[in-house]
């Protein structure tokens, strides 16, 4: 140090000279300061003056966030106004992390209150890790009323927990509806492209459920309802921190079904346990009264999300419960086409009403040895038309068939819907085969042979039919001619009136005669009515005119490899039991068709069950239907 | 000083300046203004803080400057051996080691540094001549790059700048020739692709990309100098209002009451308080470029000088930061963010520029 303090003093000082350089230095420094600051200002001039309005508007869109807030779902109702799909509110138990305080121990002093599951204990450890912590975590979902009750008494306890009202679709009676409403279940990617395809992203921001199957889907757009609109400011967590502006949602409109409870309770005790479909149709209006496929499942399940393993069960089961048998199911429909059949030969002059034919029990395609065996092996004898309905002769419908050939048969049935969409307020459906020579070409690769038309004159061999389009056949017999479209929605509750079908142009069923519509349709009720019709013990007195045909289709040696088939069920062979039936006979008000896979003979197997649902509406229903309007 | 009897039998007997008192006063007022709309729970601790580090500047303010003088060289080296030390034992905090753990209290060596370095480098200068000569330049370089590197290396850039600049203007100020500032300056660029490519961590890199394009990582990286440039554009001439800063009060903005505070302060007070500010800060850097020039001697001269300089950087490259002019480095906007130790040593800088402005050097002339 102190040889420094020497060295120092050996060169001379000019303090002055110093002085003067520091001062110079000094100001350079201070003019540079200035020059630096007026950088700053000038930026911050150009962001709080020159672009204000632009940061404005992004800070605003910081801090405002728009929310949907979802309708609530429209109502579903039977044509009485009994609900069959209803919004419940459901509780869950939901926790705040960030408003409590020793959590787990909490959550263990509620295991006291609350049955709580480790499973569910554990759900929610895993779903707080992700969350967070200012918003409600599920920790048990659905409580009971009473549980709700004990939380509620212990509310001050648990702080920061919380029991939220959430409205969950419910379908009251279970499985009885299922192929009528289909369910809702949550919106999956699928079901988020179609709305996008759509162009209604917006109005399904917020929503969580659509309707995936049934009534349910086919007026999503009727029941789904608008969203309204919450604007809210939220901090940098998303956090809402108060609500700006709302816009109130508007609930999806409440539906009125033609469905009858009664009847389609009753339709599907009836079917018990059988695999196989009934359907009754208003004939006037088309509206359908009961529309069961049995065997069913429990829409409620899908809701919340169904299980892996239950759903596995549904789709591996033999009995194929998730197939819509009334729409879908496709079966030949047998001895039920015989009075169109009739019909055709008349009109074609094929036959005419007193054309008789002998029947020894089989007939002989001409030319050829191979024979066609009637169901009556011993033949019904001299068989005219009416005769040939009454007791459903086969010979006599080889003949005509063989003598009319494919390329009448197919146009004319055609015209009474087979073949085609019935026009059913469904989307499952299917057109089922009506088979022609193109049709047999472009499947099988092989011409069509007088046999195959042999096998269609008695609705076999490769014509298939669904119970719905069956039942649109008869309605237009009852109709004589007049094609109607099956109609499930009755009206939509809020705008009154009855709801018309978006339906196809139906095109009716011209006769050159109008007097064969008679001859078909009394031998029609020659089936219920006459001692030697095939259904008269089923339909012995009635308060009411039935006309009637039954069927008993062959499940064996039929080859389809389509998605639905009755003959892959191969662990009954027996035949399907079918009836179709309008009644009154006079002016006729319902359809029936009823189809038993694998029961047997459709007029000792399925006419009775056909009797009870028209029994039930003529003697209970319609009676009651009086007094109330 | 020519100054009224009044004051001097004041503050003068004291050692405190009034002007500089009146200017930290005002900052001081206008932080707990801004931290209690931030959140009220900090403006106590903060006012704790005040009082530690007034009490320090005003115990600074005592000592002649005889005694910084003798006693600069044993604390620089002291404290270069305390970062060191850092760089050993140290703590890490936020990917940086920066806290030594003294069993009682943690601190961090690097803001001694700060406070120390225009003393050693103003200590050598002061033996010779000014203007200072090249080859006494190159020593008091190393003098600056040792500490400054041994901070950079924590990592801790912030620190490192303000260190490194408050000896750079020692050696500026004492007139090192411009020819040779030249030159340093044509170094200094050619060494940035080094630093770039060698020397910066991948965090440091992201920061000066993300000021370079913010919007390119809006949610990531430029989040918060976006939010930032937002909080202080959409402040406008006037401001929110007190506590109406929705950007500050709903937490968009990062760091709000320690390195974005300038951004809360703009959002709630707009220009008008930006420039208000500002003239504060101006104010204090006049008054302290002003103590340095009245100093009596190269050594004080140089000191005061220097401090009140790193006090600017301070203020130019926190408001240059969060405005999206300057890479975010992590340096407080000086008295008015949140935060002990740079209030402390700041403060503690002014107490030495008072007391280089109220003593009477025994050698002067």
């Amino acid at each position: 140090m102190v040889s420094k303090r020497i060295r120092k003093r050996d060169s001379i000082r000019n303090h002055s000279a110093e002085s003067a350089l520091f001062m110079r230095r000094t100001l350079v420094v201070f003019i540079s300061i200035i020059i630096a600051i007026g950088i700053l200002i000038t930026n911050l001039y150009y962001l709080q003056i020159s672009s204000f309005e632009s940061f404005q508007t992004r800070s605003n869109d910081n801090r405002i966030s728009v929310q949907s807030v979802p309708p609530n779902r429209g109502l579903i109702y039977d044509r009485n106004g009994i609900i069959l799909a209803e919004n419940r509110p459901i509780y869950s138990l939901q926790v705040v992390v960030k408003n409590t305080k020793n959590l787990d121990q909490k959550v263990d002093k509620l295991r006291e209150l609350l049955s709580l599951t480790d499973d569910e204990i554990e759900n929610f450890n895993s779903r707080n890790q992700y969350a967070r912590s200012y918003r409600p975590v599920l920790l048990r979902d659905q409580l009971t009323s009473e549980e709700v009750a004990l939380f509620t008494v212990n509310q001050h306890r648990f702080k920061g927990f919380s029991i939220k009202a959430n409205l969950k679709r419910f379908y009251p009676f279970g499985d009885s509806f299922t192929h009528v409403l289909g369910y809702i279940a949550k919106i999956n990617s699928n079901d988020l492209k179609r709305i996008e395809e759509k162009g209604d992203t917006a109005k399904y921001r917020g929503t969580r459920f659509i309707g995936k199957l049934g009534i349910e889907k086919y007026y999503e757009e009727i029941l789904h309802g608008q969203p309204g609109q919450r604007q809210v400011e939220v901090d940098s967590w998303g956090k809402v921190i108060r609500v700006l502006n709302f816009t109130a949602p508007v609930p999806g409109k409440d539906i009125k079904l033609n469905i009858d409870i009664q009847l389609q309770l009753k339709a599907q005790k009836l079917l018990g346990d059988t695999r196989g479909s009934a359907i009754v149709m208003d004939t006037r209006t088309g509206g359908i009264l009961a529309l069961v496929s049995n065997p069913s499942y429990d829409p409620n399940l899908f809701v919340q999300g169904i299980s892996s393993k239950d759903y596995n069960a549904l789709l591996n089961s033999s009995d194929r419960p998730l197939i819509n048998r009334a729409t879908q199911g496709r079966y030949p429909p047998a001895s039920t086409i015989k009075p169109q059949m009739a019909l055709l030969a008349l009109d074609t002059k094929t036959i005419t009403e007193h054309t008789t034919i002998s029947d020894p029990g089989w007939w002989i395609v001409p030319g050829s040895k191979r024979r066609f065996r009637d169901w009556k092996v011993w033949g019904h004898g001299e068989v005219d038309v009416n005769h040939a309905i009454e007791q459903s002769c086969d010979t006599f419908f080889y003949d005509a068939s063989y003598k009319m050939g494919i390329d009448r048969i197919n146009p004319f049935m055609q015209l009474f819907g087979f073949g085609h969409y019935s026009g059913l307020d469904l989307g499952e459906e299917s057109k089922a085969i009506m088979p022609s020579r193109e049709w047999k070409r472009a499947r099988y690769n092989a011409p069509w042979y007088d046999g195959d038309t042999i096998s269609i004159g008695i609705g076999q061999g490769y014509w298939t039919v669904t119970p719905i389009q069956l039942t649109q056949a008869t309605a237009t017999l009852a109709r004589r001619g007049e094609v109607i479209a099956p109609n499930i929605l009755h009206s939509i509750v809020s705008q009154g009136g009855t709801y018309n079908p978006p339906s196809e142009i139906l095109t009716p069923v011209t006769l050159k005669d109008d007097h064969y519509w008679d001859i078909a349709l009394n031998a029609m009720y020659g089936v219920t009515s006459k001692q030697t019709g095939t259904a008269h013990r089923a339909f012995s007195d009635t308060s009411y005119t039935v006309a009637g045909k039954s069927g008993t289709a062959q499940v064996i040696d039929i080859k389809e490899d389509e998605e639905y088939d009755a003959e892959s069920l191969k662990e009954n062979q027996r035949d399907n039991a079918m009836f179709v039936a309008f009644a009154p006979f006079e002016s006729p008000e319902l359809v029936a068709t009823v189809i038993l896979e694998n029961a047997g003979g459709g007029s000792s197997n399925a006419a009775p069950i056909v009797r009870e649902l028209f029994d039930e509406y003529f003697d209970h229903i319609k009676t009651k239907d009086l007094v109330s309007f | 000083m020519v100054s009224t009897k009044a004051q001097k039998s004041i503050f003068y007997r004291l050692h405190i300046d009034p002007w500089l008192l009146l200017g930290i006063f005002s900052l001081m007022t206008l932080s707990l203004i801004t931290l209690y709309s931030v959140s009220p729970d900090w403006v106590i601790p903060q006012i704790i803080r005040l009082v530690i580090a007034i009490s320090v500047m005003i115990v600074m303010a005592q000592i002649p400057p005889d005694v910084y003088q003798r006693w600069t060289p044993a604390i620089f080296i002291v404290c270069v051996l305390l970062l060191v030390a850092v760089l050993v034992f140290g703590h890490t905090g936020k990917g940086a080691q920066r806290w030594l753990d003294l069993g009682f209290t943690r601190f961090q060596p690097s803001e001694i540094m700060k406070l120390i370095m225009p003393f050693a480098v103003a200590y050598y200068i002061s033996q010779y001549t000014l203007p200072i000569r090249i080859n006494k330049a190159f020593v008091a370089l190393i003098v600056v790059m040792v500490p400054t590197l041994l901070i950079a290396k924590q990592p801790d850039l912030g620190t490192s700048i303000l260190v490194a600049s408050s000896g750079m203007f020692a050696l500026f100020l004492s007139g090192l020739s411009w020819v040779y500032i030249g030159i340093a300056l044509t170094a200094t660029l050619a060494f940035v692709p080094i630093l770039w490519f060698y020397l910066m961590h991948d965090y440091q890199r992201s920061r000066v990309m993300t000021l370079f394009n913010p919007e390119a990582d809006p949610l990531g990286a430029g989040y918060h100098i976006i939010q930032s440039k937002i909080a202080i554009g959409s402040g406008g001439v006037w401001g929110k209002g007190w506590q109406h800063g929705t950007q500050s009060q709903l937490e968009f903005l990062p760091e709000r009451h320690t390195d974005f505070i300038f951004s809360v302060f703009s959002e709630e007070f707009g220009f008008i308080g930006v420039l208000l500010l500002i003239s504060i800060y101006l104010f204090i850097i006049g008054r302290g470029l002003w103590i340095a020039n009245k100093a009596q001697d190269a050594f004080t001269k140089l000191v005061a000088g220097s401090i009140t300089l790193t006090f600017f950087v301070y203020i130019f490259v926190n408001i240059g930061m969060v405005s999206g002019l300057l890479p975010v480095v992590g340096v407080p906007l000086p008295l008015i963010s949140y935060g002990g130790t740079s209030i402390v040593t700041l403060l503690a800088g002014f107490g030495v520029l008072m007391s280089f402005n109220t003593h009477k050097r025994f050698n002067s002339k």
